[in-house]
C-alpha cells in the first residue's frame, strides 16, 4: 500500500507493469519490488526445493526470496532479483518454480514430504542400483532442479565490455562513499564512484535520520550533485562491482538498458567493466542478517531495513499491521518510522530483556516468536515473552538479527575475515586485497556519523598514498547511536517438533538440516555447505550464512571464530555470460587481418580462408566451374605449363640488421648464413631449444649487415618472439637488430615457365638471360616502385616473390594478374599452393607440428657441424634419429584414383589395424593433377629405408582403406631443373 | 594482473606472453652434457613464495624478468632481460 506524501518515488509518473499476467501499476523510481508491494502483491516466488510460497525479503542485491523472469522470448532473462529491477513501462514479469500456477503450485508436494528430503537427501537416495544414476535419477534431478529457464532463442540484444582507469575507485555510494569519493575528489584524484544502485545514497535513501541538519537523503543527493560537477570524478550507478583481482584490478558490472522500457538497439543492456584502480575504498555497507525462528519463511516477513526502506524511499507500507523482531537497538528505527508514517506497529519484540523500546506501541523486551501462520502470507505469530505466551494478528513481520558487513571484495584474494565479538559479525582484515581498504558498515562501523567519519579517514589515507594532499573538509554532523546488540540465531520452537526454521531461503536449507551435517561428520563450515548447499546458487548465501555458521559452531561446540566462513569468490552478484563475452562473438571473435589483394581476390569471388588471423584466397573460380576440385587442379596446371601469382603476404618477414646478423641467424638456423653473399637467399631450419624443429624459411642477405629473413605464416609471431629472446637474453653482447616488417612489405609469387615472360612485363628494366640465378635476391624498380626481387620457388616451378611497400600492394597484384591472364595464366589460391608443394615434397607446418626433428624431416644435413646452433645439442640425445623414428616419407595409392586422407594411419600390409601395429600416419594429402594421382606426405616408422614397399593406409574415423606404395617425399623433378630453368 | 614495462609502464597481463623461470637465460655450453642440457630445459623448481620469470611485451617486443609471488600474487619488479648484469643472479 501506498503512502501519501512519503517516499523518493515519482507518482506522476505512472508505469504499468504485469506479473503473471495480471496488469499494475507502479511509479517512476520503484523496483519490481516496491512495486508489487505497493500493490499489495506479496507471494512473488515459490522455493527452490519445497517450493514453499515466499515473498520479498530484502531490498538490494542480497535478496533470496524474489526471484523473477523478465521480459518475452529473447529478451527473456531468468532468476532476475526483483529488488534490483528497476521498474519501467510495459515490464513483464512472471514467477517461477511453479506449476501450473503461482497460488497453485502441485510441486508443493515437496513440502509434505520434507522429512525425507532433508540435507544429503540426494547423496543417501539416489546410491543404488548404480545404473540408474546416468539413465534415470540424473535427469530427474535435473528437471526438478533450478528455478527460472532461459529462453532457448539466440541472444540477439547488445552487451558491451569496457575498461576504466583511476587514481581511487569507491566502491559503494552511501554516506561512507560519498564521503571517501568527495574527499578524494576535492584533493584531485581521477575518482570513480560506483554503486549497485541507480540511486546513489545507500542507506541515506532508506532511513529517517539527517545529515548537516538535511533529511539524509537531500544531503547524498546534493553530495551526488557536487560530484557530477567535478571533471575528475566519474559516476557509475547502476554497477555492481563484481571482484578484486591482481594488481589493482576489479571486474565491474553496469546495468545499461535494463531499466528502459524501449532501449535503443545500439544501448547495450549490461557493460562488464575491468576497471583499474591505484587505490581502492570498500564502503559496500553491510547486509542484514534473519533470524531463524519456526516458520520464518511466509511472504511478509522481511528484513526490517528493508522495511524501512520501502516506506521511506518508495512510500510503501509492506503490511497492514507490522510487527518487529529484533535482536539490536538500530531496528527500532523501523517501528519508529512507521508509527510517523501512521502504519499501524502491532508490536515489538526485542530478544534482550533489558533493552529499551520506546514507542506507543505493545513491546515484549526477551520475547520471541516461535510460531507464525498464514498460507500464501503472514496471518499472525505467536509471541513467547516473560509472562508467557499469546498469538497476534499481523501481515508483516520485520525481522532484524544484526547486520554484516558487505565484506566480500576483501576476501577475493584469499583474505580470511576475523570474528568481532563487540558487534557479533565477522569484519575485514586490513590488507587482505593489496590496495583496497575497507571502510564504513563495511568494516563494522554501523552509525551515520561513525561511517562520515571513516570515509573521510579512509580517503585521507589513499591520498597520503597516491602523493595528494588531503583538502580541507569535515565530516557533516549526523547520527551516532551505539550498535548495542545481543546476538540471536536460531529460536526453538514450541512442542517436541517445533516446526521448521530456515537458515538459508534460497536453498530451502533449515536449523535441522546444519545439525543434521554436523551430526553426520561434515562439521566443517566448507563440508556443512556442500552437504546441505548453504550458501550456494546466486545469492551465494548473504543473508544465510553467518547464522548457518553460529548454528554450526554451536552444533559442534566450537566458537564462530574457530568455525570460520566459506570462502567467497567473484562474483559477489551473478554476471551474465553475455556481458562477460560481450564483442567475442562473430567477427568480434578475433580481429581479421586482411592482405593488400584482399579487395581483388574478393572481386574475383575468391573464398577465403582463415588462416591464423590471416584470410587468404582459397582458390579463383572461373565460369564453368562447379566445384573446387576444378578450379584448383587448373590453378595447378596453370602454374605449371604457363604462369600463376599469389599473394605471399602473409608469411613473416623479418629485417636483421647491424653488424653481428649473420653471426645472430648461425646462431638461430641450423644451417650457416654468415658465409651466404650479398645478393642471395638461403633456405634454413629453425630449432627449438629441445632439438624440435621450429620453422623454416628463406633468409636474403640485401647487404653485409642486412638480412631479411621469411618465417611462415603460422609461426610468425612465434619466430619473432624466439629471435628476441634469443637476442635480448643469450646474445645481447650481438650487434643485432630485429624487427617484423610483415605488414610494411606486400610479396608475390610469380611461378612457372612463363615467370620471367610474367615480370620483364612489370620491371622497369627486363631481367637478362642469366641475371638473376636460382636463389638471387636484389633491389629492383617494379612499375616505377623501389621493391625487391627474390629467385625462390614453393613451387618447383621457374618461381620468383617480388616484393613492394605494401601501399602498391593492391595494384601490383592487379597488374600481375592482368599480365598473368594475357600469357595464358592467372591468379592462384591456397588450395593450389598446397597441391604444388606437396608434389614437390615440401613441407610445412602439418609436417613440422613439434614433434619432429630435422633427422624425421630428412634434413639432417642441413644441421651445419661446424657451429652451435639452438636445438643442436638437445637434437643429439640418444632416441632422436635411428631407424625406430618416423621419417618423413611419399605415398602414393596403387590405384591413382583412390582418394586418401590427413590423418589417417600407416600399417604393415597384413598386420591388423590397431593401434599396438600403429606405423605412422598421414600429414598432408592432395590429387595431383600433374601426376594423375592422389598423393599423400606422412612419416613411417625407418621411412626412408622403405621406399617401393607397400603399406595400408587406414582411417577408422571416415572408413578408409586403402593400399599405398612408399616412395621419396619429392614426386615431381627431383633434380629440381624447373626451379633452375 | 598488471605488469609494470620499464620501457611502456604498466600494462594488463593481455599484452605479456610468458615463458618460464629465468633458468632459460642461463644457457648451458654446447658441450655440457646431457644433464645439464635436461635441467635446462626440463628441471624447474615449483616455489610457493619468490620466484623470477621471463615475460615478453608484445607491444615492444621486449623480454622481461619479472620477480613476484607465487602465494600472494605480488610483484616486486620488473627488469629488461637485456639490460640486466650477467652472473648476479642466484
Amino acid at each position: 500500500m501506498r503512502i501519501e506524501g512519503r517516499g523518493l518515488v515519482n507518482r506522476a509518473r505512472p508505469m504499468g507493469f504485469t506479473f503473471d499476467g495480471q496488469a499494475f501499476i507502479g511509479a517512476e523510481g520503484d523496483t519490481l519490488a516496491s512495486a508489487l508491494l505497493a500493490n499489495g502483491v506479496r507471494l512473488v516466488a515459490r522455493s527452490f526445493k519445497y517450493h514453499r510460497p515466499r515473498g520479498i525479503w530484502g531490498a538490494g542485491s542480497e535478496e533470496p526470496n524474489a526471484l523473477v523472469t523478465v521480459g518475452e522470448g529473447a529478451r527473456q532473462t531468468p532468476n532476475v532479483r526483483a529488488t534490483v529491477q528497476e521498474l519501467h513501462d510495459g515490464l513483464v514479469a512472471r514467477s517461477q518454480n511453479r506449476w501450473p500456477t503461482l497460488a497453485h503450485d502441485l510441486g508443493a508436494v515437496n513440502d509434505l514430504l520434507a522429512p525425507f528430503l532433508g540435507a544429503g537427501f540426494y547423496y543417501k537416495t539416489f546410491m543404488w542400483p548404480r545404473a540408474f544414476w546416468e539413465r534415470v535419477y540424473e535427469p530427474l534431478i535435473r528437471r526438478a532442479a533450478g528455478l527460472g529457464a532461459l529462453s532457448g532463442l539466440p541472444e540477439t540484444a547488445r552487451y558491451d565490455r569496457a575498461w576504466a582507469f583511476c587514481d581511487l575507485l569507491v566502491i559503494g555510494a552511501g554516506p561512507t562513499g560519498l564521503m571517501a569519493a568527495l574527499a578524494a575528489a576535492e584533493a584531485g584524484a581521477d575518482v570513480i564512484l560506483a554503486d549497485e544502485d541507480s540511486l546513489m545514497g545507500g542507506r541515506l535513501n532508506g532511513d529517517s535520520g539527517e545529515v548537516d541538519g538535511l533529511p539524509g537523503h537531500l544531503w547524498a543527493a546534493r553530495t551526488v550533485e557536487r560530484l557530477a560537477g567535478m571533471e575528475n570524478v566519474r559516476l557509475m550507478p547502476r554497477t555492481t562491482v563484481t571482484g578484486a583481482y591482481d594488481q589493482g584490478t576489479y571486474g565491474a558490472l553496469e546495468r545499461v538498458g535494463l531499466h528502459l522500457a524501449d532501449p535503443h538497439p545500439d544501448v547495450p543492456l549490461e557493460i562488464f567493466w575491468r576497471i583499474v584502480a591505484r587505490r581502492a575504498i570498500l564502503a559496500a555497507g553491510a547486509i542484514e542478517r534473519p533470524i531463524a525462528f519456526p516458520s520464518n519463511d511466509r511472504p511478509g516477513i522481511m528484513s526490517a531495513a528493508a522495511v524501512r526502506t520501502y516506506l521511506n524511499r518508495y512510500g510503501v507500507a509492506p503490511g497492514k499491521s507490522v510487527t518487529l523482531f529484533c535482536n539490536n537497538d538500530g531496528a527500532h528505527a523501523t517501528a519508529r518510522d512507521l508509527a510517523a508514517a501512521g502504519v499501524r506497529v502491532a508490536a515489538v519484540i526485542d530478544t534482550r530483556a533489558e533493552a529499551r523500546i520506546e514507542g506507543d506501541f505493545p513491546v515484549f523486551p526477551g520475547g520471541s516468536v516461535v510460531a507464525t501462520g498464514g498460507r500464501h502470507g503472514l496471518q499472525e505469530i505467536t509471541i513467547r515473552h516473560a509472562g508467557g505466551q499469546r498469538s497476534l494478528w499481523t501481515d508483516c513481520l520485520a525481522v532484524s538479527g544484526g547486520w554484516n558487513p558487505t565484506l566480500h571484495l576483501t576476501c577475493h584474494m584469499n583474505g580470511r575475515p576475523v570474528w568481532d565479538e563487540a558487534i557479533a559479525a565477522f569484519v575485514p582484515v586490513p590488507g587482505s586485497v593489496p590496495g583496497l581498504a575497507a571502510a564504513g558498515a563495511a568494516r563494522g562501523v554501523f552509525s551515520t556519523a561513525g561511517c562520515l567519519e571513516d570515509g573521510l579517514a579512509a580517503a585521507r589515507e589513499a591520498l597520503g598514498e597516491l602523493d595528494l594532499s588531503p583538502p580541507r573538509l569535515e565530516a557533516p554532523r549526523a547520527e551516532d547511536g551505539r550498535y548495542a546488540i545481543a546476538p540471536v540465531w536460531h529460536v526453538e520452537g514450541l512442542g517436541r517438533k517445533g516446526g521448521r526454521a530456515w537458515l538459508d531461503l534460497q536453498n530451502d536449507v533449515t536449523v535441522k538440516d546444519v545439525r543434521l551435517a554436523a551430526q553426520e561428520g561434515f562439521a566443517s563450515v566448507e563440508h556443512m555447505k556442500r552437504y546441505t548447499t548453504q550458501g550456494m546458487a546466486p545469492d551465494q548465501g548473504k543473508t544465510s550464512n553467518v547464522a548457518a555458521l553460529a548454528v554450526l559452531a554451536d552444533a559442534t561446540g566450537r566458537g564462530i571464530a574457530q568455525t570460520g566462513t566459506t570462502t567467497f569468490r567473484p562474483p559477489f552478484v551473478p554476471v551474465t555470460i553475455a556481458a562477460m563475452g560481450a564483442g567475442a562473438h562473430g567477427k568480434g571473435f578475433a580481429p581479421e587481418r586482411f592482405t593488400t589483394s584482399h579487395r581483388a581476390a574478393v572481386e574475383r569471388n575468391a573464398p577465403m580462408l582463415e588462416a591464423g588471423l590471416w584470410y587468404r584466397p582459397a582458390w579463383f573460380p572461373r565460369p564453368g566451374e562447379s566445384t573446387w576440385r576444378e578450379s584448383c587442379d587448373r590453378e595447378v596446371l596453370m602454374v605449371r605449363e604457363s604462369v600463376g601469382v599469389t599473394d605471399v603476404s602473409t608469411l613473416g618477414k623479418i629485417d636483421i640488421q647491424g653488424k653481428d646478423a649473420g653471426a645472430f641467424l648461425d646462431l638461430v638456423y641450423t644451417n650457416t648464413f654468415s658465409t651466404l653473399p650479398v645478393g642471395r637467399v638461403r633456405y634454413g631450419l629453425m630449432l627449438r631449444e629441445d632439438g624440435f624443429v621450429m620453422d623454416d624459411g628463406t633468409s636474403a642477405r640485401l647487404a653485409e649487415d642486412h638480412f631479411v629473413m621469411t618465417t611462415t605464416t603460422a609461426a610468425a609471431g612465434l619466430v619473432m618472439r624466439h629471435l628476441d629472446f634469443v637476442h635480448q637474453c643469450l646474445v645481447p653482447q650481438m650487434d643485432v637488430r630485429l624487427v617484423s616488417v610483415t605488414e610494411a612489405w606486400a610479396q608475390f609469387a610469380v611461378a612457372g615457365p612463363k615467370a620471367r615472360a610474367l615480370l620483364d612485363t612489370v620491371l622497369d628494366e627486363p631481367l637478362g638471360a642469366d641475371e638473376f640465378p636460382f636463389m638471387a635476391c636484389g633491389p629492383r624498380r617494379i612499375a616505377g616502385v623501389e621493391g625487391r626481387l627474390f629467385r625462390i620457388s614453393f613451387s618447383g616451378e621457374l618461381g620468383y616473390e617480388v616484393a613492394v611497400p605494401a601501399r602498391y600492394g593492391e595494384s601490383l597484384f592487379r597488374l600481375l594478374v592482368a599480365q598473368a591472364e594475357s600469357l595464358g595464366g592467372g591468379a592462384y589460391g591456397l588450395e593450389a599452393l598446397n597441391v604444388l608443394r606437396i608434389e614437390k615434397g615440401f613441407i610445412t607446418h602439418a609436417e613440422i607440428h613439434g614433434r619432429t626433428t630435422a633427422f624425421d624431416l630428412g634434413l639432417e644435413r642441413m644441421v651445419s657441424p661446424g657451429k652451435d646452433c639452438i636445438g643442436k645439442a638437445a637434437a643429439q640425445r640418444p632416441g632422436l634419429h635411428g631407424p625406430h623414428r618416423e621419417q618423413l616419407v611419399g605415398l602414393r595409392p596403387l590405384r591413382p584414383a583412390e582418394g586418401i586422407t590427413a590423418g589417417a594411419h600407416l600399417f604393415r600390409e597384413h598386420a591388423a589395424a590397431v593401434s599396438d601395429n600403429d606405423e605412422g600416419y598421414v600429414t598432408s594429402v592432395c590429387f595431383s593433377p600433374t601426376l594423375g594421382t592422389w598423393l599423400g606426405l606422412g612419416f613411417l616408422v625407418n621411412g626412408r629405408a622403405r621406399h617401393g614397399e607397400t603399406v595400408r593406409l587406414v582411417d577408422h574415423l571416415r572408413h578408409l582403406e586403402v593400399r599405398c606404395e612408399v616412395t621419396d617425399p619429392v614426386f615431381l623433378d627431383p633434380g629440381g631443373g624447373r626451379m633452375r630453368a | 594482473m598488471r605488469l609494470a614495462c620499464p620501457l611502456c609502464g604498466t600494462r594488463d597481463r593481455r599484452e605479456f606472453t610468458y615463458l618460464g623461470h629465468e633458468t632459460f637465460l642461463d644457457r648451458p655450453a654446447p658441450d655440457a652434457g646431457a644433464e645439464a642440457w635436461d635441467a635446462y630445459l626440463h628441471l624447474r623448481d615449483n616455489p610457493a613464495g619468490e620466484t623470477r620469470d621471463l615475460w615478453y611485451h608484445d607491444p615492444c617486443q621486449s623480454w622481461l624478468v619479472v620477480t613476484r609471488d607465487t602465494v600472494t600474487h605480488a610483484i616486486h619488479g620488473t627488469e629488461l632481460a637485456a639490460g640486466r648484469k650477467r652472473g648476479g643472479r642466484r
